[in-house]
């Protein structure tokens, strides 16, 4: 029981996720967005693919559609270019996002489709036994990263803003509070949006950094970042190596449907979709 | 008096709203089971029902 069991397949529940996995708090406060944004559960489309990350969606109850992995933002495309009146959600591990989905991810945002893509980033693969994914941080170990990562780390907000997203936001579920605003305000947003939650596998990525503890692994993403705001009163050394929270960019630019629908002589110019 | 709900079945004893609580309100028992040791000095911050991974602890205020 939950008050938002409205929004769940209560009868799945609890949720396979293991104890103290905070992609669940992530999974939560996109949950928590949709009801305070009151959209119509009919109308919203869940969009999901492989992994941990990617297997919450499947205890929501919306009309869904399980992916191959890295798919997600391909299948959700088609969803929002069928029905443009739907809201399309599509919520993704890293590894799903930004490796094997890599240039999904790229090309949904740079054709500015009116998408909100979450992902959870836990600088791991969870599901597969533990390898690290291209958002492992510099140092940290892995199952197969013995000796500690030694790639550079991905940064995938920066990424898809120079691919062309028009609202990108970064979160963590250290800094709770602000998550649900951030989500609902990319759901809003029109045009490509993401936002990056950094959440926490504590069996995985945990158990292999000295951080076994669910709560300890969480408070370590507190100096993890820091919000924008802050950043501006901060030095370049204070802020040097910290990622940046909070709406990194918002911009009106002209969306895919829109501009599709117009061309093809579906909508004049100025006309309400 | 706020109401502190706790889903028994839900509840994966992760501590994380234990360890997080300001005011101390929560523990996990001998057995591992999420109690609630200390309601009075609940300041109904929800910061246990937002962060919860599984939806297993409501706040409910009248
Ligand atoms: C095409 C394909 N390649 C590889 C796999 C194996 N696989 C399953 S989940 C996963 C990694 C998931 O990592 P991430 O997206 O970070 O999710 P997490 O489990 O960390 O939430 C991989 C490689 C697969 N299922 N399908
Ligand atoms: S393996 Fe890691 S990411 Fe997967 S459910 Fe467990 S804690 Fe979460
Ligand atoms: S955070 Fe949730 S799952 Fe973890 S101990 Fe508290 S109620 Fe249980
Ligand atoms: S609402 Fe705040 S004070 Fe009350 S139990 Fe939860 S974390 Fe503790
Ligand atoms: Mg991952």
């Amino acid at each position: 029981m939950s008050k938002l069991d409205k929004y769940l397949r209560t009868d799945q529940m609890p949720h396979f996720a293991c104890p103290g996995c905070t992609h669940g708090t992530a999974w939560a406060a996109m949950i928590r967005s949709i009801e305070q944004l009151g959209l119509d559960k009919n109308k919203t489309v869940m969009v999901c693919a492989i992994g941990c990350a990617g297997r919450l969606p499947v205890y929501l109850d919306f009309p869904s559609i399980r992916t191959p992995h890295g798919r997600a933002l391909s299948y959700a495309t088609g969803v929002k270019l069928a029905n443009p009146d739907l809201n399309v959600i599509v919520f993704m591990g890293d590894g799903d996002a930004s490796a094997i989905g890599g240039n999904h991810l790229i090309h949904t945002a740079r054709r500015n489709l009116d998408i909100t893509a979450i992902v959870a980033t836990n600088e791991i693969y969870g599901m597969t036994g533990g390898q690290y994914a291209p958002t492992t941080e510099g140092g940290r170990f892995a199952s197969t990263a013995p000796f500690g990562m030694i790639e550079n780390q991905l940064d995938v907000c920066k990424l898809v803003e120079g691919a062309g997203a028009s609202f990108v936001g970064r979160g963590d579920v250290y800094h709770v509070r602000e998550l649900k605003d951030l989500i609902a305000s990319a759901i809003t947003h029109k045009g490509f949006s993401l936002v990056e939650v950094f959440t926490t596998c504590p069996t995985h990525f945990g158990r292999r950094n000295n951080m076994k503890k669910p709560s300890v692994l969480v408070e370590h993403l507190k100096n993890l970042t820091v919000s924008k705001k802050q950043a501006e009163k901060m030095t370049e050394e204070e802020v040097a190596g910290k990622l940046l929270r909070g709406i990194l960019l918002k911009e009106e630019r002209p969306e895919y449907v829109e501009t599709y629908d117009r061309l093809a002589g579906f909508k004049e110019e100025g006309e309400s979709v | 008096m706020t109401k502190i709900i706790i889903e028994p079945n839900w509840c994966k004893s992760c501590g994380i709203c234990v360890d997080f609580c300001p005011t101390n309100v929560l523990e996990l028992d001998i057995s591992g089971k999420l109690k609630v040791v200390d309601a009075n000095a609940c300041i109904s911050c929800k910061l246990c029902e937002i962060r919860c991974p599984d939806l297993a602890i409501e706040i409910e205020e009248d």
